[in-house]
């Protein structure tokens, strides 16, 4: 029985992310649109988005081959499994050991390793400057995030996301200088990974510099929805992440009631709309950086976690 | 009994050498000699197994060979057992490989007496138990390679990569021979137990680790001794390519184990910076060379240069741990190492074969002129594909393991004393990561260039898919690495005892955390199971598929690339090699190799084309190798008027000579 409901559990946390993903683009697009006086679409309109796309044709290029259409479900299934690892409004779920945040961070690894071959697959001149710029992006933005994991797991003595989660919520951490240039470098590398303002444009077609929709440009219909979504599965997680992390509050341990995880589930999606809300913010009120310029952010990313790391060597109070 | 089978497979091998002589010339000559050293590959490849799996005790033998006072002392342990395996697999897949590709080769004649004459001097080296029989079955190893990479030496290119690879070699064997003098001590005990009884004084200990690190790293690429690496490798015919990448450079790395962790006594602390230090500019360095060619072969040689550096990293932790007393740590530093050792073997092994597959098919392994070969050759970019995503450290293959154990053995250093390590680590750590990153970038390059896009020439245009036979070895490897990648807890704990023999601890046991969980130290601190990770991902994948294929739509039309509105007809269009690599060379190649782009514009009204010319500098050639070069130029030019003296100068010379010695040998105490 309390197999069947720990499974349950896990479903719920799986399904709840995949509902909710959509639902924060769509709120970080009406709060970005509000903020710069516009009424903005409705919330629900990447839903709507989704469906129609779903249920659309699907227009392929000449000369894609099966990659080309099998990198969508590849790309979506690491997403959603990666999304679905992380504590959302319980720590500890039962599948949680299978796979702890260096392995999330790698899931995502995969994900942006099949988008950027999809990216070659055509042939064209705009899909190739999204591949390469992409793969340059990662090539700094990966680094920083192991290095801000390495950051968590000294401190909490763990790589797994719910022992962090747990840990994290004792309260016993107190402030220390690592954990803060870990938030930073995380804020820094989330936005870098989300193709985000300043590093990426999201609502950009046809400009030079954009990175992840030039990679995409070749995809339609139901492949697309599988793209669009797993984009909003991984602002989703990073948002989780910070979430869980930063702010481990009211957070269901593993053998909670009901009641907790309802208490869990509602903070957690006030946590989301807190987060959606700052970026919505930060991206209204800052330029987009030169493409050359990324390196030197995810640099400086880079450089915070290391530092985070490289306190916690000398002393495991800092 | 599994001595006796691995020895018996030297002779076997030396006999099919011999057999080639014999039918070199014949059509069909190379179908016995492959069949014959996969046969034996495979017997190899039992006694390894038998020996592992049923966690035999040593064995030793002495036969009465080689130098008559010694003998030629043979022994299998566990650590020996290991890259038994690792060569006879990598053997057994190149010589199924080689099965189909060696019909294309146009001098037989020159490849296939040497080739089983490589693979014995390998398992020999794993094999031996006393100084002098490494040493020479080392050089049997070394010169066989030699004579592979000469194979095709009309070519300019080859007999450089030849004469570069000859030069390295003897420094390598130099090195190694004066290692083992030391350890050996005066008392000339050659044989590795004599040696192990009585280990070298610190000081020559420190020494010894220096001088294997100069020998064995030269011949497993570590940087700056890497210079010949990428140049031989890619000069054998593919499946010996394979054969050096994947094998040779393991039992490269099976000598410094062996010397440094079993023959060379307790590590002092300083030992583990050095190989760290080596071993952190190693991966980085190595992948941004990768990143820069935009010849496949050559490409896969520098990649090759990188995971020697990871499995390094893993073994400088292992010895940090080791000279501090943290043996459990240490285990979990070496069997990272060593299970590297054995992923790369592989992966490494089936990108050689795809890339042999398309130098056949294509003619070609300039990325530049190729492009659109998965329409053409579909079997073969998948295989390649998978060996791209599993060097490319990604789950759930197997190349995500062994890196995800060397980070969880990166995460245990806070504990070690020393302030140098408590520096150091974090940033051999950062390396790596850098490295992982970096890996993926130049494998999405190559798998992307190479067989994704539109052809770049008409010779890829017309390629054809391969062989059954080179498939069948693809496909194979491909099959393990799956296999390593999602049932990992079996090969943790088949290396248990060659990982207890060498550090004194072992990993937990792995197989009974159920689900083929893999706890490298404690479940609450880090798991990770790779069967799961598969599944999920395998499920979420095609349950989506199947539900929008049934719910939503199905329906597929062509037409042409959208491209934004301007598709361009000509593939010259595409992203090529260089231009994929634009972005990283502009962040890291500014300063890793001093990479310039000059633009040369003509004046307004100028018909003349408009150039961009980008030039990269071998920093580690031009400011280690030249000057060397340059410096034994010059002598040899001094020298030079040696050779044309009277015979009078002759015969005073002589004088001045004996004398010299005479006094020499007087004043000597």
């Amino acid at each position: 029985m309390a197999l069947i409901f720990d499974l349950a559990v896990q479903g719920v946390q799986m399904l709840l992310v995949l509902a909710l993903a959509p639902l924060l683009t769509g709120f970080v697009r009406k709060v970005k649109a509000r903020l710069t006086r516009r009424r903005g679409p409705s919330l629900i309109q990447p839903y709507r988005d989704l469906v129609r796309l779903l249920r659309k044709e699907v227009v392929l290029a000449e000369n894609a081959s099966w990659l080309f259409r099998v990198v969508p479900y590849v790309v979506f299934a690491a997403t959603w499994v990666a999304a679905a690892l992380v504590p959302t409004f319980a720590a500890g779920l039962i599948f949680s050991w299978s796979a702890d945040l260096i392995a999330i961070i790698a899931l995502l690894g995969s994900a942006r390793f099949a988008l950027a071959l999809a990216g070659l697959d055509v042939g064209t001149s705009f899909g190739g400057i999204g591949s390469s710029r992409e793969v340059m992006i990662a090539s700094l933005a990966e680094p920083a995030m192991l290095m801000i994991v390495f950051t968590l797991a000294l401190i909490a003595g763990s790589t797994q996301l719910s022992t962090i989660a747990t840990f994290m919520a004792t309260g016993d951490v107190g402030l220390r200088v690592s954990l803060g240039l870990a938030l930073i470098a995380l804020i820094m590398v989330a936005i870098a990974e989300n193709a985000r303002i300043p590093v990426d444009n999201p609502a950009t077609h046809l400009e030079l510099t954009m990175v992840h929709e030039a990679m995409v440009l070749e995809y339609s219909g139901r492949h697309l929805a599988l793209i669009e979504l797993s984009a909003s599965l991984k602002l989703l997680l990073y948002l989780s992440l910070i979430g869980c992390v930063f702010a481990p509050f009211a957070l269901a341990g593993p053998e909670a009631g009901l009641s907790a995880y309802a208490l869990g589930a509602a903070l957690y999606v006030l946590k989301l709309a807190a987060g959606g809300f700052l970026l919505a913010v930060f991206e209204t009120s800052i330029a987009k950086m030169r493409v050359f310029r990324v390196p030197e952010f995810l640099g400086a990313a880079l450089m915070l976690g290391l530092l985070g790391t490289l306190l916690l060597f000398v002393s495991r109070g800092l | 009994m599994p001595l006796t089978i691995a020895l018996l497979c030297v002779p076997a091998l030396l006999g099919t050498s011999l057999l080639a002589l014999v039918v070199r010339r014949s059509p069909q000559g190379y179908r016995a000699v492959y069949g014959i050293s996969l046969a034996v590959s495979l017997l190899g490849l039992f006694a390894a197994l038998s020996q592992l799996l049923a966690g035999a005790e040593p064995s030793h033998t002495v036969l009465p060979l080689g130098l008559p006072w010694l003998g030629a002392h043979l022994r299998i342990d566990a650590l020996a057992a290991w890259f038994l395996l690792i060569a006879n697999l990598g053997g057994a897949a190149a010589s199924l490989f080689a099965l189909g590709y060696g019909a294309h080769e146009p001098a037989p004649q020159r490849v296939l007496p040497f080739y089983p004459a490589f693979l014995a001097g390998m398992t020999l080296v794993v094999l031996a138990d006393d100084a002098f029989t490494f040493l020479l079955s080392w050089e049997c190893m070394s010169l066989a390679s030699w004579a592979l990479v000469m194979a095709h030496h009309r070519e300019r290119d080859n007999r450089h990569a030849g004469y570069v690879y000859l030069v390295m070699a003897s420094f390598g064997t130099l090195t190694l021979l004066l290692a083992f003098g030391l350890l050996a001590g005066a008392q000339g005990g050659y044989a590795f137990e004599t040696i192990r009884a009585a280990p070298p004084a610190p000081l020559f200990a420190s020494l010894v680790l220096i001088l294997a690190l100069l020998g064995a790293g030269s011949k497993a690429g570590l940087v700056p001794l890497h210079v010949w690496l990428p140049l031989a490798h890619p000069a054998a015919p593919s499946h010996v390519s394979a054969l050096m990448s994947g094998v040779m450079t393991k039992v490269a790395i099976y000598g410094f184990v062996r010397i440094v962790f079993d023959l060379a006594g307790a590590p002092a602390w300083w030992w583990s910076m050095l190989v760290l230090a080596l071993a952190g500019v190693t991966t980085v360095m190595g992948v941004l060379y990768a990143l820069m060619q935009s010849d496949l072969k050559r490409l896969l040689a520098y990649s090759t240069v990188e995971n020697v550096g990871i499995v390094y990293l893993g073994l400088g932790l292992a010895l940090a741990f080791k000279a501090q007393g943290m043996a459990w740590a240490a285990a979990l530093a070496m069997t990272a190492a060593l299970l590297h050792g054995l992923n790369h073997c592989v992966f490494k092994s089936l990108l050689f074969f795809g890339a042999g597959a398309v130098l056949h098919a294509a003619g070609e392994r300039d990325m530049e002129r190729l492009g659109g070969l998965i329409h053409r050759m579909p079997q073969t970019a998948f295989a390649f594909l998978v060996g791209c995503v599993a060097i490319s450290a990604l789950p759930p293959l197997n190349g995500f393991v062994s890196e995800w154990l060397t980070f969880q053995a990166v995460l245990l250093s806070p504990e070690l004393q020393s302030w140098g390590l408590k520096l150091l680590v974090p940033g051999a750590g950062a390396l790596l990561a850098l490295s992982a990153a970096l890996a993926a970038a130049c494998f999405v390059r190559a798998f992307g260039v190479t067989f994704l896009g539109r052809a770049r020439s008409p010779a890829a245009e017309r390629a054809h898919e391969t062989d059954r036979f080179s498939r069948a070895a693809m496909f194979a490897c491909a099959a393990i690495c799956l296999v390593v990648g999602i049932l990992p807890g079996l090969f943790i704990d088949a290396l248990a005892p060659a990982v207890a023999q060498l550090v004194g601890d072992r990993m937990p046991v792995q197989t009974v955390a159920g689900w083929q969980t893999i706890v490298p130290i404690v479940e609450g601190r880090s798991s990770y199971n790779g069967l799961l990770v598969f599944v999920f991902m395998t499920a979420a994948a095609s349950l989506t598929a199947y539900a929008i294929h049934r719910v939503a739509s199905d329906r597929v039309r062509r037409g042409p690339a959208w491209d934004c509105g301007f598709p361009d007809p000509s593939p010259a269009t595409q992203y090529s090699a260089t231009s994929f690599a634009q972005p990283i060379r502009r962040v890291f190649g500014t300063v890793v190799f001093r990479a310039r782009e000059r633009v040369e514009m003509p004046p307004p009204g100028s018909p003349a084309p408009a150039r961009l010319s980008v030039s990269l500098q071998d920093l580690v050639w031009d400011g280690l190798y030249a000057p060397v070069a340059a410096g034994v130029g010059r002598a040899a030019d001094r020298l030079n008027h040696l050779q044309f003296l009277t015979i009078r100068r002759y015969l005073s010379l002589v004088f001045v000579a004996l004398v010299a010695l005479l006094l020499v040998l007087a004043i000597w105490p």
